[in-house]
């Protein structure tokens, strides 16, 4: 029993938030070490290989494939310029030529004279990452990258839509425990990540891509919103590449859940800065959880110092992550050892929890999260 | 390697815990002593799985009160009594397993016998491309761009077949330069085992651009499959390239006696060692938080098929999506809104390691897993079939035809075994629940013994089974499996109320026991030993040996007893959804499914 105890997501007031940013492949990096960098600024930039394309000269030109080498004008290493011929026969009388000519821009990589194939590669693609975040490059990956830090709120969600977007915090709820609906969409939300309470319906969702909300963080949603919302059903919790025109984070979990207090708090504390987030979820060993990061000024705020966290102890404050009490904040009361039967007959290890209302009851550990810093 | 061989420990290294378990000799007899477990420690920031393998070779220490390691080394050969072990074998699934794509050149023919033989292995096939499987040649290579798989296979073509087709993809895989998915510095495995007049063409576009091996035609004829080559060369190469460039396995391969197997294929081959020993025809299952795995020996012929993305934590919303909300609302014994469903199902997959507090959740948790179940067992029953595109000499009349859509080898009226392992079904808090699961999913036909894994200690006993095969048996059949009892289900349908079959059996008290058990009704007899049973059933019902023909055969109890499920094969649920609840109810009451709510 080494985890008696699921550690939480960070919802963090003020936190260093160090961001590694590399290429896919070997590349050029363009930032400098110690060089301040926004959100858009491109730090690093390469070339990827085209992609390939088979073609199949000898059946197109309906000769053998070992005879290939005798109707080919173009041989293995060369350029080729869309519709440029690679390839023809010498027809009757110089009439009635087959000619091959290239579906592509790009280069021949090879030309196979047992299945007459040729290998043809589109021109190499630019790639360019930027910094994510507002903040300082405080390592450089030679020809990889770099690393961006900044001090920052960091609030992580639950479970979020779409990739890395940046944009300004916006409020469309009053009260986290709200449900936002489309009438609390604001007309002009260009460029907004916007704030909403325990719910975000289908047609607020459309309002908010409408008029040009890049992100929205609510409490929660209904998975059959979300689906109508997606055009399909999530399969396997591996997100961030939709494009749906909007990055979406969840805070809590699935149906009305009013967003925790810290969490609301927080982001209306900001409500007009800057901040940098990301829908991608994957729910797998290592874990990659959602997160929205707003970068704070120099001396903005004082770190709090905490004490590392040692697990689950009497006092901890957790929130319950299931049924029956999904939800509900409290402070552990009591951890006995001993495994102990409950509802479903079954023997687990649990803990005696004093929700907020005042409520005692009886949890089973692996249901409970910690609240962090 | 067997003689003075007193004690064992295993460990098997899976995704989420590392297991280990100690196995002593006593009285002549092998048994199991503990069993320890620790998170696995593949990932960040350890990133060394020798950490969790020694911590819960340290909780085992606890646990006995013996020493079994000397700071970070294991004691071998055993000292004494109190100090070291004899040998030390693992398995592994952690970081994924092992992921594989296939390609042949008949997508029905040897891209199938390539799937079998990575399945067979213990691999997750992740894709298969075929010459014909209706792709363009570009969509082909952006597909094995994308993934990233640890190992591809190769096949197409008979010996003495086609070549063209098979260079053609093999040109492909030089073209696309898939990379490995751990590793950057090395090159990626891929094995030939096709034609073998192809392998200098072959061998030339690939030698350059991967590591590339050849072995024999996995199709060498039509007629036959020769999958043992390839698999035995997919088990190398997972040491040699795939392990050995995860974290910490140079370690751990030094330390084993024996070596290190993927978790399923170990559990593969104790199946199928069970299957040939007995001489029965056995089924396995095993149900995780990601994947469901499905065993089969049908007339000496083993199948191994996964569903990569069918489980109960972390792919649960994946079961929703593959069989949609009505398939688990009909399982579900009393009225719940949709909404609240499909909710409760994301919930459970964004945090996945909760557990059912309640009983309704229990029970709706119960309901997804017969789905999962049912779902595996098809995607098994359409993988595990006799050769395609064999020629077969039917009757005159029709000469000679192609079987294109070859038979499943399922026999479920021949099934003697059916195993079931994984946390929904070998924690399920009444064993009886366990048993009612499977019926569901699999509905059994005539005569079939249940069991489950008690521990989850079938990979360990697998891959033990390889060095040790005496205290490997002695072990699954003393302490692994647990004996759930019997199920006996008619084969046909009738009408509600008329009997459909009558079971009598005396029992270990010496009284006769005598069931009548009408149509759709399913009823239990406890029983915990083996007693002689006379099975008769009803004109139109038919158990293993025709209509209406009775059976008298030894009958084997367990923990639960004799299920007998009248309730119909085919089986159907009812349509109206109160009337479906009511029967749900009446069918958990009459097995003692759940507790009665006071």
């Amino acid at each position: 029993m080494a985890y008696a105890y699921t550690p939480g997501l960070k919802v963090s007031e003020y936190t260093r938030v160090r961001k590694e940013r590399r290429l896919p492949l070997k590349g050029q990096v363009v930032a400098w070490q110690a060089g301040e960098v926004s959100a858009e600024t491109v730090v690093a930039r390469t070339q990827l290989p085209g992609d390939v394309e088979p073609l199949n000269i000898a059946g197109l030109l309906g000769v053998p494939p070992e005879d290939l080498d005798l109707y080919l004008v173009k041989k293995e290493g060369d350029e080729i310029k869309k519709d440029e011929p690679i390839a023809q026969t010498k027809g009757l009388f110089g009439l009635f030529k087959s000619v091959v000519k290239s579906p592509v821009d790009g280069s021949i990589e090879s030309i196979s004279k047992i299945t007459g194939q040729a290998i043809l590669r589109h021109p190499p693609m630019l790639v360019e990452i930027n910094a994510y975040i507002d903040g300082m490059v405080t390592e450089v990956f030679e020809n990889e990258g770099v690393a961006v830090e900044t001090d920052a709120c960091f609030i992580q969600g639950i479970f979020g839509i779409g990739g890395e977007i940046n944009g300004i915090l916006a409020s469309c709820a009053e009260n986290p425990f709200d449900i936002v609906t489309q009438e609390m969409i604001p007309e002009d939300a260009h460029n907004k990540i916007l704030i909403g309470g325990s719910l975000v319906t289908l047609d607020a969702l459309k309002k908010a891509i409408k008029n040009g909300a890049k992100g929205i963080v609510v409490g929660g949603i209904s998975d059959s919103d979300l689906k109508n919302f997606l055009g399909y059903e999530i399969g396997v919790a591996i997100t961030g590449s939709e494009e749906k025109g909007i990055t979406l984070v969840i805070t809590e979990g699935f149906g009305p859940m009013k967003m925790a207090d810290k969490t609301f708090r927080l982001l209306k504390e900001h409500i007009g800065e800057k901040a940098s987030m990301n829908g991608a979820t994957q729910i797998r060993a290592g874990v990659l959880r959602p997160e929205i990061i707003i970068p704070l000024k120099k001396g903005e705020k004082e770190e709090v110092k905490k004490s590392p966290s040692t697990g689950l102890e009497i006092d901890s404050p957790v929130r319950v992550i299931r049924e029956p009490y999904f939800g509900a904040i409290g402070k552990v009361t009591a951890l006995p050892p001993e495994l102990q039967n409950i509802e479903t007959e079954a023997k687990v290890r649990i803990l005696e929890v004093e929700l907020s209302d005042g409520r005692k009851v009886t949890i089973p550990r692996a249901n409970v999260e910690m609240i962090e810093e | 390697m067997q003689k003075e061989i007193n004690t064992i420990l295993a460990t098997d290294c899976g995704s989420t815990t590392t297991k280990a378990i100690l196995i002593e000799k006593k009285d002549d007899e092998y048994r199991l002593i503990v069993r320890g477990e620790s998170p696995t420690t593949v990932e960040a920031p350890f990133e060394d799985v020798t950490k969790g393998v020694l911590n819960s070779i340290r909780e085992v220490e606890e646990l006995t009160g013996k020493t079994i390691l000397d700071g970070e080394n294991i004691i071998k050969p055993r000292k004494n009594d109190k100090e070291g072990v004899d040998i030390y074998i693992s398995t592994s699934s952690a970081g994924g397993g092992l992921q594989m794509m296939v390609a042949g050149v008949v997508k029905s023919m040897t891209a199938e016998s390539a799937a079998r033989a990575a399945l067979g292995a213990g691999a997750i096939v992740m894709e298969t491309i075929a010459s014909n499987d209706g792709r363009l040649p570009h969509q082909r290579i952006e597909i094995m761009r994308k993934l990233r798989p640890d190992m591809i296979l190769l096949s197409g073509g008979i010996d003495g077949g086609t070549i063209s087709h098979v260079a053609s993809l093999a040109e492909l895989i030089g073209a696309a330069e898939p990379r490995p998915r751990f590793g950057t510095g090395y090159s990626l495995p891929v094995i030939f085992a096709g034609n073998k007049d192809a392998r200098e063409i072959i061998t030339k576009s690939l030698k350059e651009k991967t590591a590339f091996s050849i072995v024999d035609n996995l199709r060498p004829t039509l007629e036959r499959e020769n999958l043992r080559p390839a698999r035995n060369e997919i088990h190398e190469l997972f040491l040699e390239h795939v392990m050995a460039h995860a974290p910490g396995y140079k370690t751990l391969i030094d330390w084993t006696d024996a070596p290190i197997m993927p978790t399923p294929g170990a559990v593969g081959s104790l199946v199928e060692m069970v299957g040939k020993k007995e001489k029965i025809n056995v089924m396995g299952v095993d149900i995780g938080g990601a994947t469901t795995d499905v065993f089969s020996v049908f007339s000496e012929t083993f199948n191994r098929t996964v569903s990569a993305n069918l489980g109960m934590s972390y792919s649960i919303s994946n079961v929703l999506a593959e069989t949609g909300i009505n398939n688990i609302m009909r399982w579900i014994p009393f009225e719940m809104d949709e909404k609240d469903l499909r909710n409760m199902i994301r919930n459970k997959m964004i945090r996945p390691t909760t557990i059912p507090q309640t009983l309704q959740e229990l029970q709706i948790e119960q309901a997804i897993a017969r789905e999962a179940l049912r779902l595996a067992f098809e995607h098994h029953k359409s993988m595990a079939v006799g050769l395609k595109g064999v020629q077969k000499q039917r009757t005159i009349s029709d000469t000679f035809s192609t079987d294109v859509g070859a038979e499943s080898l399922i026999d479920m009226i021949g099934l003697s075994l059916m195993i079931g392992s994984g946390g929904a079904l070998s924690h399920a808090p009444r064993r009886v629940q366990a048993a009612l699961m499977m019926i569901d999913a699999f509905l059994f036909e005539g005569i079939t013994r249940l069991a489950v894994d008690s521990i989850f200690m079938m990979p360990h006993l697998g891959v033990l089974a390889k060095v040790h095969e005496k205290a490997a048996i002695e072990v699954f059949d003393k302490d692994c499996l647990i004996r759930l009892g019997t199920c006996i289900a008619p084969v046909g349908t009738g009408k509600e109320g008329i009997p459909a079959i009558t079971v009598k059996l005396t029992t270990e008290k010496l009284t006769t026991e005598e069931k009548t058990v009408n149509f759709g009704d399913i009823a239990l007899i406890p029983l915990e030993g083996k007693e002689m049973c006379e099975i008769i059933p009803a004109k139109g019902f038919d158990i293993g040996e025709g209509r209406g023909k009775k059976i008298e055969q030894e009958i084997e109890g367990g923990v639960v007893g004799v299920i007998i499920d009248a309730r119909g094969r085919p089986f159907t649920l009812l349509e109206d959804n109160k009337k479906r609840i009511a029967k749900l109810q009446e069918w958990l009451k009459a097995l003692g499914v759940y507790p009665e709510k006071s």
